[in-house]
Parts: C-alpha cells; structure tokens; sequence
C-alpha cells in the first residue's frame, strides 16, 4: 500500500452526535484507482464515513485528506474545488424529483461548465445509453423503478468524469438481477473511467468480487482493511465472525461445519 | 431545582444557536443574490411561483378587504357625519397597513409553506447533500432566485391588493350606500402621501425578504430541528413552525416599520 497514490486518508477520526459517539479513532487509506469496500453491520457509522469523506459532515477530532488538502480546514470555496472531482451515488439515488431524467443527468453540466445544449445532449444521450436507459429521459424520478433511479443517479455521479465516486449501499433494495445490473455497470464504467472508487455496501460476499481493498468498520474503528483474499482469512476474531456470519465457513472440515450448525 | 436552572440553560443555548444558523444562513443567501453570475430563468420561474400563481388569492382578498372597511368605515364615519371621507379612511388603512400586512399572510399561506415544504423534503431526501457534493452552491443554485423573487413579488401583489381593496371599498361605499363618488375619491387624494405609499412600500420589501428568509431557512435545517425533522410529520411540523413564525415577524415588524416611518 505505501507506494501508491493515497487519494484519501482518514487519521484519528471521532465523531459523536449528542452522547452518541459513533466513530472512536477510525484510520483509513483509500489507494487511487483503486475500489476500497466498507463493510459492518447497520448502524456501526458507514454511512458517516462517507460524509466526511464527501464534507458534509465536520469530524470532532482527527483529519480527512483528500489529495493531501484536509476537508475540516479548507474554506468553501477550495471545498467546492475539491469537490468537483467527486461523483456520488446516494443510497436513494438523491435525484431532483421536480426534474425529468435527462434534467437530472445534465444539471452538473449546466452548473459546472460553458458547455452548449448540442455538447450537453450529446454527453447525457451517451450516459443514457450506457446506462441502457434510452427512452426514460423525460421521466420523472417518480415514474422510474427503483432500479431505474440508481441507474439515473449512476449516470449523473458520472457525467463530468470524475476522478473518484462514492457509492452508499448501492443494492439496497434492489432484487437480485437490478444488483447485478448495477454491479456490471459499476465494473463497466470503472474500466472505461479508471476512477477510484469507495463503496458502502452490505451486500457482501458479492460486492468482494469488485473490491481491491476491504475495510471493516466494528466498534467505532477500522478493524481492518485488505485484499478480498486476505480479509477472508483473517485471523482478526471480528472479522473472522463477520466473515462466517455473512458467508459461512471458509475452508472449513466436516467436523467444524457441524459445530457451525448446531451453534445457529 | 437544579434541574429548572438547567432546562433554562439548554433553552436559551437552543435559543442562541437557532438565531446564530439564522443569521449565518440569511447573510450567505444574501451574498449569494449579489456575487454573479446571474441567471434569470431561475428568478422567473420563482417570480411565476410565488407571485404570479398569488395574484388570484390576492385579488379575492383584497376586493373582500376593501369592501369590509368600506361597509365598516361608512357607519363609523356616519356618526360624525364623515361619510365624505370614506376614501379617505379605506386608502389609508389599505396603503399603510392592510395591504402589505395581509397580502404577506397570503404569501405566507400559499408560497411560504409550500417553500418551505419543498426545501424540507429536499434536504430528507439528501437532493440538497447531491447539490452540494456536485459543488452546486445551495445558497446559489435554491435560494438566490427565491429570495430576489420575494423581493420583487411581494410588493407588487401589496400594490394590485391596494388597487382591488380600494375598488371594493368604491363598490360598497359609492355603489351600494350612496357616498358621493367624487367625494369618496378627492378625499383619497387629499389624504394619501407619498410618505404612506413609501411606508406601505418598504414593508412589503421587508415582509418579502422575512417571509422568504424564515421559510428556506427553516426547510434547510429540518434536519437540525430538536423534535426530529424525519420523514411527512418532521416536514408538516417544520412547514407549520415556518408558517407560524413568518406570520408574528411580520406583524412584528409591521409595528416597528411604522413606528420608525410614522
């Protein structure tokens, strides 16, 4: 890890809301170009990370970098500089529902760049169709599957290419074959895009097929965070129960399997 | 006992904390109506919503307004024997008082809520969190154009409630009990100044901005509200808050506006 590019670190994170303390010293490298899973049970504060990492939410104690610049002390201005090499899937897809689809998609373009109506057609036509949603724009969000509005909103984290995109619980909700959708776009868009990519996602072992790195957030702090491989063989006894609770045994003798089943 | 002290403590920090996000919240909308670029669609489209889509409301109820002063106004000034300055009285009362106190109530009824509505459910369904992350100002991008659409909408429906009031007071006053209409308006025009036009004026200015201010404000940090601003009931509960208040700062300052400018 020490020799790639960190796109973003999280040192000595601790964030409470009232007398809740969510996160108790969370220390996380995000590599560029590379696809870093969160994973924990609900309610552990995935979703927090994201927001410090995004800047909405200011931590209590500790820095987040991006590219070097900590979030919690830049102003607004250089934040919003910061921000414009972010792409974001919300978990409910965040869309505008006052605009139609092809609205949606283009609003970055027409807020952030001089960009034509021709370019703009062009540009969101082209995220339409990758994203097999030619014919839906102008549909508004609330005529759209749920499976349709990730989509719309996967389009939109896109459209101006950015460097690194955010996704929180980008399945959740979806059925089987609307995640494996989603998935093979996220898998075709990366290959075509080459951004870095942090993912939020319960749907696990699934998502390990697309991950580089996985980081497990237990107890307010960053148990972990390995390759697939070695995130399933660690010897770390939360993850170890994590990895057994969400995908069973690994490796495992017929003697240890039975113990399994008589323990659940 | 100890537990009173405390309660007061946490309300007046409660207190200060909301008049602080308050402040902070109007001083960045403000910047952001006079830093370019300038869009104009935006400011229309809010011009359309809040004052065009009101003219009908306000036209109802300022007719109904001006024939209630006219029908009230008449028997009063009949017991000294005033009828004559039945205009008088109704012009008055429209231009410095009721016309920019009750035409900002309606806006507040039918654009505020709404308003405020619309930026709470965006800020539940973190399509304000999706701006911000996309680096689209807020400020910039949602409540710029409604703030300058306050400022010009709302004067302009106090001016066409004045017209209509006046209107219904001459229907019932001239029309329907008899008060001589060259009377009804050469007293109107002896009496109304431009300082009462000018007063009636600059508090529709500012009923527009506070009007506009409490509701954006309060649909932004729906999710900072104590009661919890989660889901139908937060955003009902914030709309009716911002509602509520809208309508005392407006009456508030429709006092000291008058109290200065009397």
């Amino acid at each position: 890890m020490a020799d790639e590019q960190v796109a973003i670190e999280m040192i000595g994170i601790e964030k409470s809301f009232g007398r809740q303390q969510v996160l108790k010293g969370v220390d996380l490298k995000v590599l560029a170009g590379k696809t870093t899973v969160i994973v924990g049970a609900s309610g552990e504060g995935k979703t927090v990370i994201l927001k410090h990492m995004l800047g909405l939410i200011k931590p209590d104690r500790g820095q987040v970098l991006v590219f070097g610049r900590d979030l919690a002390r830049v102003g607004r201005k250089e934040l919003n500089r910061i921000r414009q090499s972010f792409g974001v899937l919300f978990q409910n897809a965040a869309l505008f529902d006052s605009m139609t689809v092809y609205d949606n998609i283009a609003l970055p373009l027409r807020e952030r760049t001089d960009a034509g109506d021709e370019e703009i057609r062009r540009n969101v036509r082209e995220k339409l169709a990758l994203m097999d949603l030619e014919g839906a724009e102008d549909k508004y969000p609330a005529q759209l599957s749920g499976g349709m509005r990730k989509r719309v909103g996967l389009a939109r984290a896109l459209i101006l290419g950015p460097n690194i995109v955010f996704f929180d619980e980008p399945t959740t909700g979806l059925d089987v074959n609307k995640s494996n959708e989603i998935y093979r776009l996220f898998y075709k868009t990366q290959q075509q895009l080459r951004y870095t990519a942090v993912i939020v996602s319960h749907d696990v072992p699934k998502i390990f097929k697309l991950a580089d790195y996985v980081a497990m957030l237990e107890g307010g702090i960053i148990q972990e965070c390995l390759s697939p491989e070695a995130f399933q063989l660690s010897t770390n006894p939360v993850i170890r129960t994590y990895v057994e609770e969400t995908m069973g045994p690994i490796y495992s003798s017929e003697e240890e399997e039975r113990g399994f089943y008589e323990k659940v | 006992m100890l537990k009173i002290f405390e309660r007061l403590g946490e309300e007046a920090l409660y207190f200060l904390e909301q008049a602080g996000r308050m402040g902070t919240f109007l001083a960045a909308c403000l910047w952001n109506v006079i830093r370019p670029p300038y869009k104009i669609y935006p400011v229309v489209r809010q011009i359309h919503f809040i004052g065009a889509r009101s003219v009908f409301v306000i036209l109802f109820t300022g007719a109904f307004t001006g024939m209630v002063l006219g029908l009230q106004g008449y028997y009063t000034l009949r017991k000294f024997g005033s009828e004559g300055l039945l205009g008088s009285a109704v012009a008055l009362s429209l231009v410095r008082e009721l016309g920019p106190v009750v035409a900002a109530l309606m806006v507040i009824g039918r654009a505020g809520s709404a308003i405020c509505a619309e930026i709470g459910i965006m800020r539940n369904s973190e399509q304000i969190d999706a701006l911000e992350c996309m680096a689209i100002d807020p400020y910039k991008f949602l409540m710029a154009p409604k703030f300058v659409a306050g400022i010009i909408s709302v004067p302009l429906l106090t001016c066409i409630f004045d017209m209509l009031g006046i209107f219904g007071g001459y229907l019932v006053g001239v029309k329907l009990l008899g008060v001589n209409e060259g009377a009804y308006f050469q007293s109107m025009y002896h009496s109304v100044e431009w300082k009462d036009v000018e007063m009636g004026m600059v508090k529709s200015l500012v009923f527009g901005l506070l009007i506009i201010w409490i509701a954006t404000a309060k649909g932004y940090y729906l999710h900072m509200e104590r009661s919890g601003g989660f889901g139908a009931e937060g955003v009902s509960r914030t709309t009716t808050d911002a509602v509520v208040l809208s309508s005392v700062a407006v009456l508030v300052w429709d006092y000291l506006i008058s109290a200065l400018m009397i």
